[in-house]
């Protein structure tokens, strides 16, 4: 499924004085099977933007279309909910966080809340479970058991993966993440990214996710769109974007330390290639580099500093 | 950035007029007092002289009245309800007859008095909260309710309660919000006609809003216990209240209106 | 005890539930000194005691084994409660749950109040505080409409108003974008440098660890490594085994290595490995 924002413009409050233009004409497109990260410091519009992936949110101005079909077409009534409802179950959106929306007893019933809700049959809403526990890496002799557990006695990794189980078993073509590894140590930030990107190569799913961290976008994603003042700034593939370390930390985001060291060597005159996005790569590189003799641009100096990023 | 901005709650004007410099503990006493002698008043003169204080303390404090308009809409249905009975369910000498309702004029003139207490209490309640901050509003009543902890009645935990309650009320709001949104992503439906299906779809977000409430406020404790709170006893304030010539201005001013309403209603005649 | 130790553990032992079927032991035999001045970073994966460990050093928890000192104060002794709140400040995880106050000069004031500290002490000590962390433009404004790193540095401004030795970071970072976390960071950091404040830095983010004089590591409750930076962060393996990571630096470093390019051990940072690999 795709989806297309055409000249999205959200306003908050319009009309008063405390108006807010969170999203400023914002075209873009993203198509089936993509996998994009969503960029910008915090208040650029990025949460604003992904709640109108799914109808939570009615554009100011502008038009989304889901698979070429407009949500909120122009007569004055607007869709009948049930569109939007439609809509919803094929963008399934993750907020920031998302263990905080657990309500049921069991971890069973929680992920059944959204089958339930939509009136499918005990025993189909039972194998949704079972699938979507199956799809955030619990296997199946174990979802027995932890489908029986209370939410609110699973430690902060597993309550997430349960919360992004409960949005799975809607089915949806399409994940959009609000910084998913938030808040989680090294390991379950790990577990977690693995995870992600097995719903992708495995179960076919298009990946939306908003992050501040470049580590876990370079991971991720093959496309990273970049936010500023609510306008659509930079749109590219992910190593092209982070090509530029220095106009990013203009935007206050850090790259990736192994971006960073890589420019930081480029900026002292070292002939290296600075798309580099994992250590591996990066060592590779530098390897091959020192290998080499270390060669220098000519007239280079220390002057070019600027592209380290200093904590 | 929630659909929860819109409502405000106690909304305080920021502002250096007369009425902001005034001593919190001064303004609720003010309105304390405006309150009785408000239903002390019986007659067309007494309502013209508290009309003419509250017209008054809105200039001098300089607050926009559109914004007061703005702040009654809500109660538009209750004024007009009220008006209605009144004007329908007072006995008295016949204006008009609607089927089998009959308006009388003592039911106009009861209606049009209640409206105005109405209206005049709810302009001198905003007025309260739009030129009085938060903090000095509960530092003011901490300081009125203070004698009455011989009794036993806690006055500054009272006030820190109030004060902790406004300061989460933006975020709890923020987060409902978030929950809703959540839940709807995953079907949830609070549009419902249905009263039961609409009560039953609250769990979801109220839930949810509990669990976050008690986890910020086994938080929030915590961190007051580190930073060595222990109660009201002990304790000492940045900013302390201070009552100036202008309170004084300000008490007798309204002991004068007082006196009028009050001679109005008793004086013979 | 010399004196220059600010907080020493002894055997420190913590069980949560105790004497019930659901008794956990969360910290135990954790031997620590903590000198006046030091930057230590505490990391660990979730669920090794490091949050526990952080409310030890200001008695919000009490041992329940061995003992905690502080100042040479015994956390166990209640009298001893305040004086040692007040000598160690805590910022904690969610920048929302730990500000009281509807203004920011209010809220960084709720500390020197609770000690009943006269009402112009109070005034110089929230200016100077709110100055010390770059606030003192924001002291009459609404704490619910800043930015999380200003919300966490109004927090540190909230202990620093207590006249602290020692401010103990309680995940502090974890919640916040990166220049939200920076802005924490430079603070501290200046802080432990020009004023001499000790700090304590309980993260999992290891490129913050690298920045601290010490690393201590917690896993399941012990202490399993208390070093330089440069020392701990060569065990990869031993790290990678207990779950937790190195900084991508080290790990770039490690694998050079592996390809036959010696590399000190104190190439820790972006800087240092620019200024050794390229000079």
């Amino acid at each position: 499924m795709s989806i297309e924002t055409v000249d999205l413009t959200h306003v908050y409050m319009p009309g008063t004085e405390r108006a807010v233009v969170a999203v400023d004409r914002v075209s873009l497109r993203i198509d089936d099977g993509e996998t994009v990260g969503i960029m910008g410091p915090t208040g650029s519009g990025k949460s604003t933007l992904i709640q109108h992936f799914n109808g939570l949110l009615r554009p100011t101005s502008g038009r989304v279309l889901i698979d070429g079909e407009d949500l909120w077409p122009r007569e004055k009534d607007g869709p009948r909910t049930a569109d939007l409802h439609k809509v919803r179950r094929k963008v399934g959106l993750i907020f920031q966080f998302p263990e905080h929306q657990l309500f049921e007893e069991s971890v069973y019933d929680d992920i059944a809340f959204g089958p339930r809700n939509l009136g499918l049959p005990e025993e189909e809403v039972r194998r949704r479970v079972t699938v979507a526990l199956r799809m955030v890496g619990v296997p199946e002799d174990e979802a027995e058991a932890l489908g029986r557990r209370s939410p609110f006695s699973l430690s902060g990794g597993q309550m997430r993966r349960v919360a992004i189980a409960g949005v799975l078993a809607m089915r949806p073509a399409t994940l959009v993440l609000d910084e998913p590894t938030a808040g989680l140590d090294p390991r379950g930030r790990l577990e977690l990214l693995e995870t992600l990107s097995r719903l992708h190569r495995r179960w076919g799913l298009t990946l939306v996710v908003v992050s501040h961290n470049m580590e876990d976008l370079a991971a991720l994603v093959d496309r990273v769109i970049i936010l500023d003042q609510g306008r659509l700034i930079l749109d590219g593939p992910t190593r092209e974007v982070f090509r530029d370390p220095e106009s990013l930390r203009r935007l206050g985001l850090d790259a990736p330390p192994v971006v960073a060291l890589m420019h930081a060597l480029a900026a002292r005159g070292a002939q290296v290639d600075v798309s580099r996005l994992s250590p591996r790569e990066a060592a590779e590189e530098i390897d091959q580099w020192i290998r080499a003799g270390r060669p220098r641009r000519a007239g280079s100096g220390r002057e070019g500093d600027a592209g380290l990023v200093h904590v | 950035m929630s659909m929860f901005r819109d409502i405000t709650i106690g909304q305080y004007l920021s502002g250096s007029s007369v009425v902001h410099r005034l001593d919190p503990r001064t303004k609720i006493t003010i309105v304390g007092v405006f309150m009785v002698v408000l239903f002390a008043a019986t007659d067309a003169a007494a309502y013209a002289t508290l009309t003419a204080f509250t017209v008054l303390a809105v200039h001098l404090a300089r607050v926009p009245a559109r914004m007061l308009l703005r702040g009654l809409r809500p109660v538009l249905i209750l004024l007009v309800l009220t008006f209605t009975l009144q004007l329908f369910l007072t006995p008295g000498r016949t204006m008009f007859t609607l089927g089998p309702l009959v308006a009388s004029w003592e039911g106009l003139r009861m209606g049009l008095f209640m409206v105005a207490r109405l209206l005049l209490l709810l302009v001198m309640a905003s007025l309260l909260t739009l030129t009085t901050s938060p903090v000095s509003l509960t530092d003011g009543l901490e300081s009125i309710l203070a004698p009455f902890r011989v009794v036993g009645l806690p006055a500054h935990e009272l006030a820190m309660m109030m004060t902790i309650a406004l300061r989460f009320i933006p975020t709890l709001m923020e987060e409902a919000d978030k929950i809703m949104k959540a839940q709807m992503a995953r079907g949830a439906d609070f549009e419902s006609r249905s009263l039961s299906r609409r009560i039953r779809s609250l769990v979801p977000l109220l839930v949810p809003l509990f669990v976050s409430a008690f986890r910020r406020a086994d938080e929030l404790a915590t961190a007051m216990e580190a930073r060595c709170y222990r109660g009201g006893r002990h304790r000492t304030r940045l900013n302390r209240l201070r009552a100036t010539a202008l309170d004084a201005a300000a008490a007798a001013l309204t002991g004068f209106m007082a006196a009028v309403v009050i001679g109005l209603r008793w004086w013979p005649g | 005890m010399p004196p220059d130790d600010l907080i020493v553990t002894s055997g420190l032992g913590h069980r949560y539930g105790a004497g019930t079927e659901q008794e956990v032991t969360a910290l135990e035999g954790v031997d620590l000194r903590i000198a006046q001045g030091e930057f230590v970073a505490v990391i660990g994966p979730n669920g090794s005691g490091k949050s526990t460990l952080a409310r030890h050093l200001n008695a919000l928890l009490l041992p329940t084994e061995g003992r905690v000192t502080v100042n040479g104060l015994d956390t166990r002794d209640p009298d001893h409660h305040w004086s040692i709140r007040q000598t160690v400040g805590m910022v904690f995880q969610n920048p929302d749950n730990q500000i009281v106050a509807t203004v920011v000069e209010e809220d960084v004031a709720f500390g020197p109040e609770n000690l009943a500290v006269p009402p112009e002490e109070i005034r110089r000590r929230v200016d100077e505080a709110l100055a010390l962390v770059r606030m003192q433009d924001y002291a009459r404004h609404a704490p619910h409409l800043l930015s999380g790193g200003q919300k966490q540095r109004v927090a540190i401004a909230g202990a620093l108003a207590m006249r602290p030795a020692c401010l103990v970071l309680d995940e502090a970072t974890a919640m916040l974008d990166p220049r939200g976390r920076r802005e924490v960071l430079q603070t501290v950091r200046r802080l432990n440098r020009d004023e001499g404040l000790t700090v304590v830095l309980i993260t999992h983010f290891m490129e913050e660890a690298a920045l601290a004089d010490r690393v201590v590591v917690l896993d399941r409750g012990h202490l399993v490594m208390d070093g330089r930076p440069e020392e701990v962060f060569s065990e990869v393996d031993f790290l990678e085994g207990i779950g937790l990571g190195v900084p991508q630096i080290v790990g770039v470093r490690r694998l050079l290595e592996e390809a036959g390019h010696p590399i000190p051990p104190s190439v820790l940072t972006l800087e240092a490995m620019v200024d050794f690999l390229c000079p």
